[in-house]
């Protein structure tokens, strides 16, 4: 068989990527989930008589919440692949993806399976969002004086 | 390497589904559904396992076959280190030769028990294939109830399982020849295409397999490849035509794109995969029609990508094979 006539079929016959539909949609939803966020952060400070900081806490818990309920009732992965970056970005796709982790590998034990296997997909961002953190605070540190 | 057989024959089929498949345009010819993915046990993995230990009990009662008249069990899955296949064989209770050739292991499958009955080594050879979406999806990517979003080339496992019981008793339906596949590599490496995996090694089989031969496609009423889906079936039309001038756009379907409704089905993206997925449209599909003399003769051509998902982020090649079986109907 010849591999470069054959490469050159498969390049004609892959499918195009909707790159602009994916980016319109992710960004409403993205939008949305701010005005969500915002709007819980308002809801809170104001109802609570709390500070905004402390009502930010409220807020993220509020979603992570959401997000997880959603994950463990079974549609939000549908939700999430439809919207794509819109849910997967904000917190609500770091809880989206410990919690199905979590549920997947719950049959397999509290210690050996949900234990082990819970960051699977969010250690990645745990990690390397400790790691970006360290540096830009050392660059905070020295380089701006500590501000 | 062409085989051919004089004396083997399919005396019976059996299937047994999951929503996604029932939910597709075979519907009514599959034995047995389930509308929910876990098929009344604790976990995917035992689900899969019921899901061929039931597909060999309807076979054997449809047959009205006792286990211990089984001479030989022959069975793959893609659960990891076909597991499905061990509980079974544990029931079956037969002595067990346990395959792996990923999607296209019912076609390894049938050629290896139809060998064994040509030999005369034994009477009769059950066959069995499964898979289960989730399992697949829990081993080859990412938690089932994770929404990640997948390109339109990528292919959805099929769940069910299918047996069938070659015997060298004579039927309707003959295994008339076999062509053994090489391991093939297109320097392919994305896995959410796997169409373009395996149309190599499809390509190769057929190609082989009518040259042996000294026949052509017309000669078949029907070719079908076992999972190429949507993208890998336009890939082996236009590549028989270019490079062989081998006509494949009259005779030619593929099992994947057969198994689901691709315009409302929307989530199983190009097609169904899996090793039950060719055998469950050869089986629920194909042998009714060639019953019922809408088809003569037909060359089956289950295909696999031969990968595991620790060498794909290594960045190796996936590599393919396909094994081609024809059937003819023999009054």
């Amino acid at each position: 068989m010849e591999r470069k006539l054959y490469n050159k079929i498969v390049m004609n016959h892959k499918p195009k990527e909707h790159r602009m539909k994916n980016a319109i949609i992710s960004f409403v939803v993205g939008g949305l989930m701010g005005i969500l966020g915002h709007f819980l952060l308002n809801l809170y400070s104001y109802y609570l008589n709390i500070s905004t900081s402390d009502a930010a806490v409220f807020m993220i818990i509020t979603l992570i919440f959401l997000s997880s309920l959603f994950t463990a009732l079974g549609f939000f992965d549908k939700l999430v692949n439809f919207c794509r970056c819109g849910l997967i970005i904000p917190i609500s796709g770091f809880a989206h993806s410990m919690t199905s982790s979590a549920i997947e590998f719950k049959r397999e034990g509290y210690v050996t399976g949900l234990g082990a296997n819970i960051f699977k997909l969010a250690g990645t961002v745990i990690l390397y969002g400790i790691v970006s953190a360290y540096i830009f605070g050392i660059i905070r540190y020295f380089v701006l004086g500590g501000i | 390497m062409t085989i051919k057989y004089n004396n083997v024959y399919l005396d019976g089929v059996s299937t047994v589904v999951g929503p996604y498949e029932h939910n597709g345009p075979l519907t009514r010819r599959f034995d047995r559904y389930y509308d929910d993915m876990y098929m009344h046990e604790d976990s995917f993995e035992d689900a899969e396992i019921h899901l061929m230990k039931e597909s060999v009990d309807i076979l054997l009662d449809k047959l009205n076959k006792k286990k211990k008249e089984v001479n030989l069990f022959v069975a793959g899955d893609l659960q990891n280190q076909i597991t499905s296949a061990s509980f079974t064989a544990k029931d079956v209770k037969a002595p067990f030769i346990g395959i792996y050739s990923a999607c296209a292991t019912n076609g390894e499958g049938l050629i290896l028990g139809a060998n064994m009955i040509d030999k005369r080594l034994v009477n009769n050879t059950l066959v069995s294939v499964s898979s289960h979406n989730m399992v697949s999806e829990r081993q080859f990517r990412n938690p089932t109830e994770y929404g990640a979003p997948r390109p339109e080339s990528a292919t959805f496992t099929a769940t069910g399982g299918a047996s069938s019981l070659l015997t060298n008793k004579k039927t309707e339906i003959k295994i008339e020849s076999a062509t053994l596949g090489r391991v093939i590599d297109m320097e392919q490496i994305d896995p959410n295409n796997m169409g373009a995996c395996m149309a190599g090694a499809a390509i190769d089989t057929i190609y082989n397999h009518l040259k042996d031969s000294k026949r052509t496609p017309d000669y078949y009423d029907l070719i079908i490849t076992g999972d190429l889906g949507k993208y890998g079936k336009e890939i082996l039309i236009e590549y028989m035509k270019k490079d062989y001038n081998l006509d494949f756009t009259k005779n030619y379907n593929d099992c994947g794109v057969m198994l689901y409704d691709l315009k409302s089905q929307k989530e199983v993206g190009a097609g169904g995969s899996g090793p039950v997925c060719s055998a469950l449209v050869l089986y629920g599909d194909i042998i009714p029609r060639m019953k019922n003399g809408e088809l003569k003769k037909v060359l089956y051509v289950p295909t696999g990508a031969l990968f595991n998902p620790t060498l794909v982020f290594q960045k190796k090649n996936i590599l393919s094979i396909a094994h081609a079986i024809s059937l003819e109907v023999v009054k």
